[in-house]
């Protein structure tokens, strides 16, 4: 097409440029737009890219570790729970169950603070300036009690292989029932302000929906997918660690829109904090750690470990020569999915809307570009 | 027509009531802590730097030199130096240095150690104008400590 | 002495009153920003400016002072002269609303019989700085909040209009003075609840306040229309902007909240300004309030709010009016 006749249909091209306020980490999408509507969106990634896989590959499989709470540094611990549980079942580690049961409290207390921070940074997007306060406000205490047993507030590096390596103790307890008592009393604060405000029903009913076909084919996971109406999830539908123990729900959205999966994460954060008062109730005594050879030699062979992160399936894929050093190590992520069916879903929609849509689908970009 | 009158209704309560939420809001107290002119106590397991121990029965360090700390670190921040003297069977540490820019304060140090000679300090006010204000000379810390 | 006396007085009234207008508009941006901030961070269970000078007192002037000193940046390939005006176009039209307004009985600049037509009008040049501004910037954010603004003031303008003339037709005048002593018995809010919220939500709208603030929506266009200006033109921007709320709230308390009628007060005639900005500042209050509290209305909604509710709503309010007032 010319210049010429480009330029007379109107048409143009807007970066959301690497450095935008609302794409969530380094994310360039170009935008062909028309006026107000965006006929394509591109995103462009590996702003970020810090090579953790080839980390990974270089050096021997405890020294994985830190790596895997940098690359979604909002909710690390099952980033965590996924490489050491890889590890075990390559190895034939067996995890002791007071050490289960942790590690199932303390990924559950870091998913309510992922979905914590999404529903602040979301409400930031549509331009409401007090719910990421009052996130916050919530999930310092969470900060606090995981930093009083791990020693880190962001980037856990906590469990290891045949267990955690730290216990928890009676102050543990308390405070988190303290936590969870008072989270529930904060849900009508939420309730009142933000999901039944008509302003924000406007700006996400209808909006950026997301057909089940269309959600398979990309490969969408975690809310995103159960919003759409199909209820699949990695902790009911292939369990690991002693989760098939707690009685909990999944919730499931009916539309696909972007209120749907908005829904569907804030009644998750509720379904978790049933599994820890469970957890807590049953928490058995017992080692926190069991016996692990000092150097564990990865069998040559591959081997695969899934767990649900807050934002999807997270699963590890490891190919093992021998050695104490992964031959390749990789790392399926979930927003990677998740953010490859905007191109479809963006075409002739609004500015605004795409912000919404972005906001909804809670994507950490710097795990997507590991 | 029903829906047009019913859904302003609706939406006019639901703006009503959010601003209810923020007015009390106004008038609960801070949740924030004026840093620096106040502080906060910092939890006893806090994952500062790494540190020698100070053995209270031998006034000194633990440490054997055997170097675990510094093969199993995944960053390779750790610099662990001893020599042989004369006249005592296990060597001395001479050097342990560790390069606080590139520790990721995963733990593997603390726990390898055979002989639990590491423990994590509680600095997190750190701040300085280059970059090898951070190299820790952290047998000197500990000499210092001994004093 | 000579020459003073030789004055007419009139005019040494006017220079002295434009004077003390000018400078209670920037004591009154200085105290609403203050306000703003302070208020917000209350609102979000924090303490707000507390550094500079004890509780952030200070924090509006020294802010003052640094956007003062800062490097006015002109970027490149701009129509230089439009870039410029812009501010200015801005700030000017905003002083003049402030002239007619009758802050007590006896203070008031200059009472005109067509006021409230004045400031209508005054309120629609408002709308060309932004539009001067955004294209004068050479950068595709800032045309695109200038293009929503003026699609905002345009469709807002229309209920605002139809609820001052349904409170017009309620007392038979323009001029501000007469329609304030027409509420001596009972104020108008009583009488038009309809026409106020309308009144205040378009003025929501024609000023670019939260949640109408797509012209400068932080999270989706950067900083819209005034992404690329600096120093002295962001705070004539911003001045202008706490004007205008000013000038929309005391428009409200002239027409609807009885103006500087109140319980007595000693020297009644001058004092009566105590009164007036007590409500006005009420509903400032509720303005800044508004903002931290709810998200921003997509641009379509807004057009479709103004459309199909509140122009509705007004015409019906206007028809009501005009049979009850011949009656």
């Amino acid at each position: 097409m010319l210049e010429s006749e480009y330029q007379e249909q109107n048409r143009f091209f807007l970066n959301m440029g690497p450095q935008h306020p609302s794409t969530h980490g380094v994310l360039l999408i170009v935008l062909e737009m028309n006026g107000e509507y965006v006929l394509d969106p591109q995103p462009v990634l590996g702003f970020i890219h810090r090579m953790h896989e080839k980390m990974g590959e270089s050096r021997p499989c405890p020294g994985f570790m830190p790596n895997t709470g940098r690359m979604d540094y909002v909710c690390a611990l099952p980033y965590n729970h996924g490489y050491v549980s890889l590890i075990e079942r390559k190895a034939g580690i067996e995890v002791p169950e007071r050490a289960e049961y942790i590690r199932v409290i303390t990924s559950e207390l870091n998913r309510i603070a992922s979905h914590l921070l999404w529903l602040g940074a979301y409400l930031l997007d549509l331009g409401a300036f007090t719910p990421i306060l009052y996130g916050f406000d919530d999930r310092e205490h969470i900060l606090d009690i995981l930093e009083s047993v791990t020693g880190s507030r962001l980037t856990y590096s906590y469990y290891r292989f045949g267990g955690v390596c730290q216990d928890i103790d009676e102050t543990f307890v308390e405070r988190t029932r303290a936590f969870i008592k008072r989270l529930r009393k904060r849900y009508a604060i939420y309730e009142k302000l933000v999901t039944k405000n008509i302003i924000f029903i406007k700006r996400t009913e209808d909006i950026g929906i997301v057909s089940p076909d269309m959600a398979l084919r990309y490969g969408m996971t975690g809310p995103n997918l159960r919003g759409s109406g199909i209820s699949y999830d990695i902790r009911k539908n292939e369990p690991y660690s002693v989760y098939p123990e707690f009685d909990f729900e999944i919730p499931v959205g009916s539309q696909g829109d972007c209120l749907d999966r908005y829904m569907v994460r804030v009644r998750e954060i509720e379904q978790s904090l049933r599994i820890i008062e469970q957890a807590l109730d049953r928490l058995p005594d017992g080692p926190i750690r069991s016996k692990v050879p000092k150097n564990i030699k990865l069998a040559p062979g591959d081997c695969n470990f899934a767990v649900e992160a807050a934002r999807g399936e997270l699963s590890y894929y490891l190919i093992g020569d021998g050695t104490s050093t992964p031959y390749r190590l990789k790392v399926r992520v979930p927003s990677y999915s998740n953010l490859s069916c905007l191109p479809e879903l963006g075409r002739g929609i609004l500015l605004p809307d795409l912000v919404s849509i972005l906001g909804s689908f809670d994507l950490v970009i710097p795990e997507i570009d590991r | 027509m029903k829906q047009y009158f019913s859904e302003l209704y609706t939406g006019g309560k639901s703006l009503v009531e959010g601003l209810g939420v923020t007015m009390k809001a106004l008038f609960m107290p801070i949740v924030t802590v004026q840093y620096p002119r106040e502080e906060i106590d910092i939890s006893p397991s806090f994952r500062g730097h790494i540190d020698l121990i100070l053995d209270p029965e031998k006034n000194s360090y633990r440490c054997i030199t055997c170097g675990m700390c510094e093969k199993s670190c995944p960053s390779d921040c750790i610099t662990v130096k001893g020599e042989k003297r004369e006249g005592e069977k296990k060597k001395t540490l001479v050097l342990f240095e560790l390069d606080f820019t590139k520790c990721s304060l995963c733990g593997t140090c603390v726990e390898v150690c055979p002989v639990n000679a590491l423990e994590y300090s509680k600095e997190y006010n750190l701040a300085a104008f280059s970059r090898e204000a951070f190299h820790y000379d952290i047998l000197k810390r500990l000499e210092e400590r001994i004093k | 002495m000579e020459t003073i006396s030789t004055l007419p007085p009139e005019l040494i009234r006017m220079v002295i009153s434009v004077i003390i207008i000018i400078s209670f508009l920037f004591l009154n941006a200085i105290m609403m920003g203050y306000a703003e901030r302070k208020i917000a961070g209350h609102v979000q269970r924090r303490p707000g400016p507390m550094e500079v000078g004890s509780h952030g007192i200070l924090q509006m002037i020294i802010d003052g002072i640094k956007l003062v000193a800062k490097e006015l940046v002109v970027p490149f390939n701009v129509d230089r002269t439009l870039f410029r005006v812009a501010p200015l176009l801005s700030f000017t039209p905003v002083i003049l609303p402030l002239l007619v307004i009758p802050f007590s009985e006896k203070l008031q600049a200059r009472d005109l019989n067509m006021g409230l037509i004045f400031i209508v009008t005054m309120g629609s040049v408002n709308v060309m700085a932004i539009l001067v501004g955004g294209w004068g910037s050479n950068n595709k954010y800032s045309m695109f909040g200038a293009m929503r603004a003026v699609a905002q003031a345009i469709s807002y303008e229309i209920p605002i209009l139809l609820s001052m003339l349904a409170v017009i037709l309620m007392c038979n005048t323009f001029s501000l003075k007469e329609i304030v002593g027409a509420q001596q018995k009972i104020w108008f809010v009583f009488l038009q609840p309809v026409a106020f919220l309308i009144y205040v939500i378009g003025g929501l709208a024609e000023t670019n306040r939260a949640p109408f603030d797509l012209p400068e929506a932080e999270s989706e266009l950067t900083a819209g229309f005034h992404t690329e200006y600096s120093g002295m033109g962001f705070s004539l921007f911003f001045l202008s902007e706490y004007t205008n709320m000013f000038i929309v709230a005391s428009v409200a308390t002239v027409l609807f909240l009885g103006g500087w009628h109140g319980p007595h007060l000693p020297y009644g005639e001058y004092l009566g300004v105590v009164w007036f900005l007590l409500k006005v500042y009420f509903l400032l209050f509720l303005m800044i309030m508004a903002r931290w509290t709810y998200p921003r209305v997509r641009f379509d909604q807004l057009l479709n709010f103004s459309w199909k509710y509140l122009v509705p709503f007004s015409l019906v309010n206007l028809l009501i009016t005009a049979v009850i007032v011949k009656l």
